[in-house]
This record gives structure tokens, C-alpha cells and sequence, in this order.
């Protein structure tokens, strides 16, 4: 599932010290649950994302496990808290071992 | 009030779903279990969690779901109904603001959605919410 | 016909008693990033004589299905106008050539899937945006014809909508694409299948209805290609055709078909005034 895995991820541009800014995600995975079968009745075998972490200047805002239940083109939204000026990054691990990672920067004024 | 046949069906299905409730366990036991696994069998509370669900999903492959819980080092996804019924853990990080994250789930069938969290003191604390997952039209 | 003709009794007694939470659209109104206004209801256009509203079928979704086309960035679609933007610029086939080396940005084609499918004088035949996409393939870059319902295709198609959204439909039904839209109509009308269904059945004469558990739209096509929750990917307007033909338990036709064609160009005409919205997101 390498090919055709884009990440997307929306953060603000600017924020003052100490804001709570709203961070949304999505990659284009297919999310193969491993519980389908093909047309001559093989299961296909599961290929997921697995882990998503997102990390600001170093720290952690927030490790998500992911089961074969998330939906394909896995989305999250949640909330973090920006010091100071800084850089996200976003990291997604695939069950291929595959990881695909993405950064954002963030103005704090 | 008129009596309409409609009403009278609405009426029926109520008390039928209230009668279920009470005589169907809360959670299938592959949920139990993982939950057990998680708590380590500790007393889990009630009142802390803020689970949003849509009542009826358009379609099951693709049910939004928003968790909420202040306090909360870590909250785990269960879908009751679900062939392995662990969706995702969030775990929370020093720089999470509130404690919440949303995103799209899949769901085999009408059933329930369980948040379990932990919390800073490590006490635990849940909510469900059911969503009915409903057929499409004629299958297209 | 008898099931049919039951099925539809019951759900007619049923919301006739519940009000109309099931009988209309809902009242919401569309705006995608807080920015582009979509009109979803509007005069029905004069050539059609059993519907005075035209309605998206956008507001037949619930408020979480329509969520999620109100932002770009939550619209699953996008990723599809985002791999056709990068197919956009890359040059290919025996010309070298890519999108953007005779069209410029993308949104130089503003205005396109309002008036598409379309009478294309040099071919003598209405075109829709697909055939034009292989056109350009073929004879401007020399390059090979993409499956007409394939990704590629569907993810082009999705960006050239992406870039009129909010414009109105308003395709011709008239001067030489009159005998096509006339072939189209017959067809909307035609039953087919063992289920002896016509488009018609659901989409004008039980639009609001339940059908099992899904509320019936007007089977509006302004909105596509459109990203399904059902199989989450984009859906192009024949494959759909395809699948609604398919569950009346018909042969059915093929996409990029003569009739397929004729069939579009009729039901776009039949959206003639709401906003292309395309890639919209439905169940």
C-alpha cells in the first residue's frame, strides 16, 4: 500500500502563545481490514495504517492507535496547545513498515 | 390525540426496545473482554466522557465519532458489534489541549459504541452511545 | 410491478402520518469553506412537467453526511482533485504534453462542467467531459485513452468540476443536442429490468420517500463525481447510472454508452439552475 498514500494536514499559520488551535488530518490509505473477501472467496489479507502520532518542537500531543475499524482515508481532529514557535510533525505507520510523515510551521506571536 | 396505526407502531417499538434493554446484557463479551484487559477488572464511573454519535449512520463504512474527556491520559474505542470490536486508542500527549480527537469509524451493524478513559489518577470512566446502521436503497 | 406498487403505498402511509421529516429535503443551506455558495433548490426548469422544485440531493443527506462536503479539507473527494491536479501538469504521450501546457491553471476551465455534456460540432455528437478528457489525450497529447470510469478519469473530472462549483448548471437541450436529449428523456421514462423500474419511479415520482432506509433524492447529478461513505472513493455519473440500472435487475448498459450519454445530458438538464458541487459527498 505504498503507492497513492498522500498526507494531508490543516494547522494554523499563526496562533498566540499558550492557544488551543484545532489540527485536522487525513491520508489516503485504503485501510484493508483484512475481513473482506476477494471474488474467488480468499480473504485479502488486512494492510492498515497501525499508529498516528502528532508532536510539536519534540513533545507529544497525541499517539493514536489504529485498528482495521477506521474507516478508509483515515481522518482525526483534535486539539493542541502551541507554546511557541514551532513545527509539527505528523508521523502514520503502516503495517508494511512503510511510514509517511509530513511537518508544519506555526508562528507564535 | 388521534391514535394513528403509525403512532401505534411507534408506540410498539419503544416498548420493545425499552423491554430489550433490560433483559440484553450491556456489551457482547469480546467487548467485556477488552475492556477487562484494559481496566485490569477496576470499577469503571460514569460522567466524565463525552461520546458524539450520530443516532442513525447514512452508511456503516463510514460513521464520525467525537470522544471527550477532560482529565483523561488515554481513551479507548469499542464497537460491541464489530468482528474485533477495538477501534483506536488515543493517547494523550503533554501538549493535548482538551482531551478529545474525532474521526470516522466503520460499523458492521446497529450497536454500541463504547469510550473507555483513563484518567489522570488512574480511575477509569466510560460512555456508549448507540448507533443504528441502517441498509442502503435497493443495494446500489 | 404488485411489490413495487406496495412497497411505495406503505412508505407513502408511513410519512404521510410522521410529517414531513421524511417527505422533503431538509432546509439547509451549502457552503463549502465558508466561502462557495451552492444553490440547492431551485425553480424546476420549464421542460420538466411533474416537478416545480429542484433540489440537491445534498439535502437529503444527513446533517453528518453533509458535514463533511462543507470544508475541502474534510471532503475525501479532494484527494481525487489532488492526484488530477498533479496529472494536471505532468506531460505525457508522443507530444510531450501535458493539461496544463494548452489550458494553463485549472481554473481557466471555470465554467466547463456547468454546460457539459455538450454538442461537439467537429464530432457531429454530444460529448461529455470524459470523452473530451480522451479527446485531448489522443489527438492534443498523443497519449492513451484513460478507462472511462476508471480513477484517473473520475479524479479529472472531479478537479474540472471542483473549479466551476457554485456556478449553475445550465447545459443545452436545444439546436443539435435536442434528438440526444429527447433519446434521454425516453429513457428516464423507460421501466426496465424485473423490478419494471424507471428512473421516474424513484426520482420524480417518490423523491422524499424512504427506500428501506435511505431517503430518496431527486437523483440529481450536479454533485459529481461524488465521494461515497458506501465505497469511499469517487464516483463518476455512468458508473452510477450503471448501478441504479443494475438494481432494477437489468442488463445494463455500458458506461461512455450512446444511451449512457443521452441519459446524462437529459438528467443534467433536469439540474439546469442548481450549483455544480463537484466532488460532493453522499451516502
Amino acid at each position: 500500500m505504498a503507492s497513492g498514500v498522500k498526507p494531508r494536514v490543516k494547522v494554523p499559520k499563526t496562533a498566540a502563545a499558550g492557544d488551543t488551535i484545532t489540527i485536522k488530518t487525513l491520508i489516503s490509505h485504503k485501510m484493508e481490514s483484512g475481513q473482506r473477501k476477494d471474488d474467488d472467496g480468499n480473504i485479502i489479507p488486512r494492510s492498515i495504517i497501525n499508529r498516528f502520532t502528532a508532536d510539536f518542537n519534540g513533545q507529544n500531543v497525541i499517539d493514536v492507535t489504529l485498528e482495521p475499524a477506521i474507516s478508509t482515508n483515515p481522518y482525526f481532529e483534535f486539539e493542541a496547545i502551541v507554546p511557541e514557535s514551532g513545527e509539527f510533525t505528523f508521523t502514520w505507520y503502516d503495517d508494511d513498515g512503510d511510514v509517511y510523515d509530513t511537518a508544519k510551521k506555526i508562528t507564535v506571536s | 390525540m388521534d391514535l394513528t396505526r403509525r403512532k401505534m407502531l411507534a408506540l410498539g417499538t419503544s416498548a420493545l426496545a425499552m423491554a430489550s434493554l433490560g433483559a440484553v446484557p450491556a456489551f457482547a463479551s469480546l467487548t467485556d473482554d477488552a475492556i477487562a484487559e484494559l481496566t485490569g477488572g477496576a470499577d469503571i464511573g460514569e460522567g466524565s466522557v463525552t461520546l458524539t454519535a450520530p443516532e442513525i449512520a447514512e452508511n456503516g463504512n463510514t460513521v464520525p465519532i467525537g470522544v471527550e474527556a477532560p482529565g483523561a491520559v488515554e481513551i479507548t474505542l469499542y464497537a460491541d458489534g464489530n468482528p474485533v470490536p477495538n477501534v483506536a486508542t488515543f493517547k494523550f500527549g503533554p501538549l493535548s489541549a482538551s482531551r478529545s480527537a474525532s474521526t470516522r469509524i466503520r460499523l458492521a451493524q446497529t450497536q454500541n459504541v463504547v469510550a473507555i478513559a483513563k484518567m489522570e489518577d488512574g480511575s477509569f470512566q466510560m460512555a456508549k452511545a448507540e448507533v443504528k446502521v441502517t441498509i442502503g436503497g435497493c443495494g446500489g | 410491478m404488485q411489490l413495487k406498487a406496495k412497497t411505495i403505498g406503505l412508505v407513502t402511509t408511513l410519512s404521510i402520518a410522521c410529517g414531513p421529516v421524511w417527505a422533503d429535503p431538509d432546509t439547509d443551506q451549502l457552503t463549502i469553506n465558508g466561502d462557495i455558495t451552492i444553490i440547492t433548490e431551485a425553480a424546476a426548469p420549464s421542460h420538466m412537467e411533474y416537478i416545480d422544485t429542484i433540489y440537491s440531493g445534498w439535502r437529503f443527506r444527513s446533517d453528518e453526511t453533509q458535514a463533511v462536503q462543507m470544508d475541502d479539507f474534510d471532503n475525501p473527494g479532494m484527494l481525487g482533485v489532488e492526484n488530477a491536479l498533479a496529472a494536471w501538469d505532468t506531460e505525457e504521450g508522443s507530444e510531450g504534453k501535458s493539461c496544463a501546457s494548452c489550458h494553463g491553471a485549472a481554473e481557466s476551465l471555470a465554467g466547463i462542467r456547468a454546460v457539459y455534456p455538450k454538442w461537439n460540432e467537429a464530432k457531429g455528437m454530444v460529448t461529455t467531459l470524459e470523452m473530451e478528457v480522451n479527446n485531448c489525450r489522443e489527438t492534443r497529447m498523443g497519449a492513451e485513452k484513460w478507462k472511462y470510469t476508471g480513477g484517473d478519469m473520475t479524479d479529472m473530472v472531479a478537479l474540472i468540476s471542483s473549479v466551476s462549483r457554485g456556478m449553475p448548471v445550465n447545459v443545452a437541450i436545444d439546436g443539435p443536442a435536442q434528438s440526444t436529449w429527447e433519446a434521454g428523456k425516453e429513457l428516464y421514462y423507460t421501466r426496465t429490468g424485473q423490478l419494471e423500474l424507471s428512473c421516474a419511479n424513484c426520482h420524480e415520482d417518490s423523491y422524499g420517500l424512504m427506500i428501506r432506509a435511505d431517503h430518496l433524492s431527486q437523483g440529481q447529478i450536479n454533485g459529481f463525481p461524488t465521494y461515497r461513505l458506501k465505497n469511499t472513493k469517487l464516483n463518476s455519473v455512468h458508473a452510477r447510472f450503471k448501478g441504479c440500472v443494475r438494481d432494477t435487475r437489468a442488463e445494463t448498459f455500458a458506461p461512455g454508452s450512446p444511451e449512457f450519454i443521452a441519459l446524462e445530458l437529459y438528467v443534467a438538464s433536469r439540474g439546469n439552475g442548481l450549483s455544480v458541487e463537484g466532488p460532493s459527498v453522499r451516502n
